[in-house]
């Protein structure tokens, strides 16, 4: 019912359109280019340093009776990061600049584009940026002998809805800011999630509450299902971290959506 | 069909929490027509006209744009109209030329439709040579003349103008005028708010002056004029008068059919300035200076609101 009603309203045209738009943004000059740069290195980084650096002190792992080197463990949960990193990157601050200073969607909005097909539009532009980071990322872990070619191939379209997901997340929250301040407090709270999503050491090794806690936390489910994938054992519980990711892309277009017409309309 | 109102609003009104910013006004506009609003700051000019763009909604009363209802068709409406909102709202991510070719997308168009139509309007605003260029670097003017080809993009049924002079150098608002006045030949449909007088009596058909939320006033710049004021008015001015206004109104009265005194100058409005001018000097009344002049819609403004326009 609800994807009918969302079919019915939303043109694909109109969406593409919004997508060009920031298209256009990026051929316009070099400074996007740099951002989107920058944006890449930083998982790249922490695989290299903590999983290469940190895994030679610690050696392998066992997980769930699995054994492997620490990097291995840490490059999925990277990949994961990345994703979720380009997604955000382009559906906060981008997203909010957008929305609050350059007066973007208000124009938008006075042609027969809807905000439901902005929150499209914009959640697909995430996801190439966020797809360009993961495609590269998962092409430096095969060289490396962190997965195999064939898992990389299974893993990237869970990549993508990573990036679904967090971008939804990421414009929700984009539409509830009242200012630049209020970034921190979210950079905060991905720098969090950064760390305590089994990125590091598996989620078993903390308290039963705090992994309860973690559990429902959404980097969670991203790194679980690209590990999963990444490590080549898929079982039935991965269908369990794509429905919350699913549902988290869909709740968050549905509240940015709403929360555009709503600033933008009045 | 064709002689169906383009715009017909009945007891429209818009409240922001409990602030009326629009309270109860009727409106009909005609395919072919330039309309203005004309009223001071806070008059509500900018709330009804985002109403008639569809981009708000009518806290109540009934709004029909294009022969469509404002609220359940609003997609449809706006893929007929042109709007240049009060504050520019270009892209300065985009070039001059891709703020029009973006713009057209939204409305349908295809690719290379929409370049055509960017460059056709780059040169119907005389921008064509900076079309490559980024939006800031681009003077009032340029932008204003910008964003009014950006309403053109889907060859609008209705174009709406929320104050397209203001801030605007003279030369510029000159230039905008012709532009503006070459889409009237076309028989584009016109709506546009201003704070000017000149600009309501060069650019529209028929005005409606706003005050406070309602309208206070309705007809032709001419009608309007000949209706709220006399052929012509004469502003006198004596030295010292901020202290001393009121008895200099009292001194001038019974020279015009009405006496309206202003901080720095008495308004008095007369059929015949030169009749006025010896009745003046007859009485032996000695203005600092006298000047004749046309009555204008500020006259009119000044008589229905008791405040000038601009202020
Ligand atoms: N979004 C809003 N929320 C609250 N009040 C608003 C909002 N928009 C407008 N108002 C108020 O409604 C009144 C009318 O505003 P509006 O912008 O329609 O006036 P205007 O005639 O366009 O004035 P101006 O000549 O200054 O542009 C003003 O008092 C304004 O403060
Ligand atoms: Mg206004």
């Amino acid at each position: 019912m609800v994807t009918a009603l969302v079919a019915s309203r939303v043109s694909p045209g109109r969406v593409g359109a919004v997508i060009g738009r920031n298209v256009g943004a990026l051929r316009s000059g070099p400074s996007y280019w740099i951002i989107l740069v920058s944006g890449f290195f930083e998982p790249l980084l922490y695989l290299l340093s903590i999983g290469v650096g940190v895994g030679a002190l610690i050696g392998d792992l066992t997980v769930d009776g699995r054994t492997m080197s620490y990097a291995a463990f840490v490059a999925p949960a990277m990949l994961a990061v990345s994703a979720m990193s380009g997604a955000l990157a382009e559906t906060t601050f981008n997203f909010f600049f957008k929305l609050k200073y350059m007066k973007t969607f208000e124009a938008v909005l006075a042609t027969p584009v809807r905000p439901i097909e902005i929150a499209f539009g914009e959640l697909v532009w995430s996801i190439v940026r966020g797809s360009l980071y993961t495609g590269i990322f998962l092409v430096v872990m095969v060289a490396m002998g962190l997965t195999e070619p064939g898992w990389a191939l299974a893993a990237f379209p869970a990549t993508v809805l990573v990036g679904l997901a967090f971008g939804g997340l990421g414009m929700a929250i984009s539409t509830l800011m009242r200012g630049w301040q209020d970034f921190d407090l979210m950079g905060t709270g991905q720098f969090a999630l950064f760390l305590f999503s089994g990125t590091f050491s598996p989620v078993r090794d903390y308290p039963a509450a705090v992994e309860v806690l973690v559990q429902l936390t959404p980097l969670y489910h991203a790194v679980e299902l690209v590990r999963g994938l990444c490590m080549g054992v898929p079982g039935w519980g991965l269908l369990g971290h794509v429905a919350y990711l699913a549902a988290l892309a869909g709740a968050g277009v549905w509240f940015a959506s709403r929360r555009l017409a709503r600033v933008l309309c009045d | 069909m064709a002689d169906q109102p383009l715009i017909y609003a009945r007891g429209l009104v818009k409240r922001f929490g409990k602030f009326t910013a629009v309270d109860g006004i009727d409106l009909e506009v005609a395919p072919g027509e330039a309309f203005g609003f004309l009223g001071p700051n806070g008059a509500g000019k900018s709330s009804t006209m985002r109403m008639i763009g569809c981009v708000s909604t009518p806290t109540s009363g009934e709004l029909r744009i294009l022969g469509m209802d404002a609220v359940r068709d609003g997609p449809s409406i706006r893929a007929r109209l042109g709007v240049c909102p009060q504050l520019d709202n270009l892209d300065p991510d985009l070039t001059v030329r891709e703020n029009l070719v973006t713009y057209a997308r939204y409305f349908g168009l295809s690719r290379a439709e929409s370049r055509r139509r960017a460059d056709e309007l780059l040169e119907f605003v005389q921008l064509a040579e900076r079309a490559g260029g980024k939006v800031e670097p681009l003077s009032g003017g340029m932008k204003r003349r910008l964003t009014i080809a950006r309403a053109m993009v889907n060859d609008p049924d209705l174009v709406l103008l929320d104050e397209p002079t203001t801030g605007l150098d003279p030369q510029a608002r000159h230039l905008l005028w012709e532009r503006l006045f070459r889409l009237k030949q076309r028989g584009v449909t016109l709506v546009l708010t201003t704070h000017y007088m000149d600009e309501a009596e060069q650019l529209c058909d028929r005005l409606v002056v706003m005050d406070g939320g309602r309208i206070v006033a309705e007809g032709s710049p001419r009608s309007l004029i000949e209706t709220y004021s006399t052929p012509e008015v004469v502003e006198v001015r004596f030295p010292g008068m901020s202290e001393s206004g009121a008895r200099h109104a009292a001194a001038l009265e019974g020279v015009g059919k009405r006496v309206d005194p202003l901080p720095d100058r008495v308004l008095v409005y007369v059929d015949d300035g030169d009749a006025a001018l010896a009745e003046i000097q007859r009485r032996g009344l000695e203005p600092s200076s006298v000047l004749v002049r046309r009555s204008t819609l500020e006259d009119v403004f000044l008589h229905l609101t008791g405040r000038t326009l601009v202020d």
